[in-house]
């Protein structure tokens, strides 16, 4: 029996958007991944902006994150994602160009990238998942593992004197004048999806409007990489990373005006 | 006689890239090539064609900014000397990888590592075999005056467009610093999404529209069966590239009994070298390689039928020599191919040319 015959269109409330493909997603289940594909795809769909939006996937599980949004698609080599989306933005000043981006690739390898893309303000989204670990290459160290945790790298914990601090990118991001919205958010339950929904909408309409670089990170799970179920996943998220990397808007408004950074004569 | 000017070599690059229809230039600066961005930045192009010229944070972030908007069918480039190649090699793997048409100029300096700011060409393996990782090739073209700086700009997109790959400008700081006579190209106009996707095919990410499937620009393949076919296909290209891309020129070597063999500025120097021999009795001529892949193979190995010795002038230890033996020893395997150059950044005068002739083949 089809789904069709299970639900009718008039009891129906939520469907998959247009724009995700049907290819099988090679996420795990419980992957914070899936949730954000769809609601970038919602919001492209939302702001009618698929011939014109260009998405470049980074290295890392969202590598083939092109498979699944039915816009066009640049994938860049390790860390360049801003570097890449900054070329296609300056050369198509028409295009509305986003980057989606995990937390070893936008927060270790491509840390020169995304500060000078953020602070030269290039009218792009990024989209940022911060899981805390390399899920690819098999749950690895990244920048943003809390002290402690156990890693393939960090079999005892991440330790401070040999693996030095968690790095609260975001953070850092929000103090660059060429952004002009900054915000962490989460995916793990229908309401935060909202919210995230909301987020991402409101930084795809800065790119139309040409406000400068929005930035929006996702808090997310990698069950696999962490070795716990999706839904205990969830609670170690909530426990343990939502207070050191804590919810919310860093900067809403507009990129930095020029005179305080001006030559004095 | 057209656009006449006295210029240097890295000034010409900016100038004929504007009027070639650049959209956009990305680099870094990096001596002995910043003249490129500055003559550009002066310029002041986004006004007069539109073209966007930007600095960026690094070499490797320039050579991104050009795989992404190589990507979206757009015509650019970058500039950068040595160490700055070294840092792009990554992203032009990437950009021969996805089959994108760029420009790249490297104003070679001397090296390993920092080496020296003076004129170097250490830099031939580096561009011909590889450079980053995987099998693929650049389509090189090596200029031996300002005139070829200008005319290659043009050459070299053309080129990167009809195949679909990285083409590079291997200069050096000696080309790039000097100052010659050159014709300035006539302008051509920038060309719209259209003009490209009718032109070269719709393979650029311009924005997904009703009437095609989405485009993705990627090197990646994880089927080993469908990466071998990429593989496959690039090596086509090359095959077709050294069939049909060869160019090299020649210079009093129909009588001669010696070849010198040299590109770029060695080959400058060389031409004096040949007129110095000559007016000594010696029958010498020179092969001067215009592009260093695909490299001229039959017209060497033709000249290895019937010559004595050929002799390579390089400015570096001796790279382009192993090619020259290569394409000899098709030809005939007993002539002799020797090498002489000078390095880090002493440019060899035309007598010790002529002397490194004698006692290397002549009187050996």
């Amino acid at each position: 029996m089809d789904v069709k015959d299970i639900i009718k269109p008039e009891n129906l409330v939520y469907q998959k958007p247009k724009l995700l493909t049907d290819k099988t997603m090679h996420y795990c289940p419980g992957c914070t991944h899936g949730v954000v594909h769809r609601l970038v795809a919602e919001v492209i769909e939302d702001l009618d902006i698929q011939e014109k939006t260009i998405g470049v996937s980074p290295v890392g599980c969202s590598v083939f994150a092109y498979n699944y949004i039915d816009i066009d698609w640049q994938e860049a080599a390790h860390g360049r994602a801003p570097a890449v989306a900054t070329g296609i933005a300056r050369v198509n000043e028409d295009k509305v160009v986003f980057t989606y981006q995990g937390d070893g690739d936008l927060a270790s390898i491509g840390t020169a990238e995304i500060l000078h893309a953020c602070n030269r303000g290039e009218n792009i989204v990024v989209i940022f998942i911060n899981n805390a670990i390399y899920g690819m290459t098999g749950g690895q160290m990244a920048p943003t593992t809390l002290l402690g945790q156990v890693t393939a790298t960090t079999p005892c914990g991440r330790d401070l004197d040999r693996n030095g601090y968690p790095l609260k990118i975001t953070e850092l991001i929000a103090q660059l004048p060429g952004t002009s919205y900054v915000t962490r958010q989460s995916a793990h339950t229908p309401a935060t999806a909202r919210k995230c929904r909301k987020a991402i909408k409101k930084a795809f309409q800065n790119a139309i409007d040409k406000k400068g670089t929005s930035f929006v990170e996702v808090v997310s799970t990698c069950n696999s990489g962490w070795r716990l179920s999706p839904v205990d996943a969830n609670i170690w998220m909530e426990e343990n990373m939502f207070p050191f990397f804590p919810m919310g808007d860093m900067k809403d408004g507009e990129r930095d005006a020029p005179d305080a950074y001006l030559k004095k004569n | 006689m057209g656009d006449l000017r006295l210029m240097k070599g890295n000034e010409v690059i900016a100038e004929a890239a504007i009027r070639c229809g650049c959209d956009g230039y990305f680099g870094y600066p990096i001596t002995p090539q910043s003249e490129v961005m500055e003559t550009l930045m002066a310029r002041e192009p986004w006004d007069e064609t539109g073209m966007v010229v930007l600095q960026a944070e690094s070499e490797v972030a320039s050579i991104n900014m050009v795989y992404g908007a190589a990507g979206s069918g757009k015509k650019v480039m970058t500039s950068s000397s040595s160490p700055g190649i070294s840092l792009m090699a990554e992203g032009i793997s990437y950009i021969a990888g996805a089959e994108l048409p760029c420009l790249i100029v490297n104003v070679q300096r001397g090296g390993p590592g920092l080496g020296t700011i003076q004129p170097s060409q250490a830099d031939y393996f580096q561009s011909t075999k590889g450079g980053g990782h995987g099998d693929y090739r650049l389509i090189v073209l090596a200029p031996s005056s300002v005139q070829e700086m200008n005319d290659f700009v043009d050459l070299g997109f053309e080129l990167a467009y009809k195949y679909r790959n990285p083409a590079m400008i291997l200069t050096d700081g000696a080309i790039g610093q000097m100052m010659e006579k050159v014709v300035l190209s006539e302008y051509k106009p920038r060309m719209t999404s259209e003009e490209i996707n009718d032109k070269y095919g719709s393979w650029a990410t311009n924005g997904k529209k009703p009437n095609r499937d989405y485009n993705i620009i990627t090197s990646l393949e994880m089927d080993s069966a469908k990466m071998e076919s990429n593989n496959l296909r690039f090596q086509e290209k090359y095959k077709q590239m050294e069939e049909e891309e060869v160019r090299y020129e020649t210079f009093q070597c129909d009588d001669a009994e010696y070849i010198l063999v040299a590109f770029g500025s060695s080959a400058r120097i060389c031409q004096k070298s040949v007129d110095l021999a000559r007016a000594k009795g010696l029958k010498v001529g020179l092969l001067r390689p215009i592009t260093l892949y695909p490299f001229p193979k039959k017209p060497i190995a033709e000249l290895a039928k019937k010559v004595k010795g050929f002799l390579t002038v390089e400015m570096n230890a001796g790279q382009m020599v192993e090619d020259v033996q290569l394409a000899a020893g098709c030809g005939n395997s007993s002539v002799p191919v020797k090498y002489f150059g000078r390095m880090g950044g002493i440019i060899p005068t035309p007598g010790e040319v002529v002397e490194a002739l004698e006692q290397k083949l002549i009187e050996a």
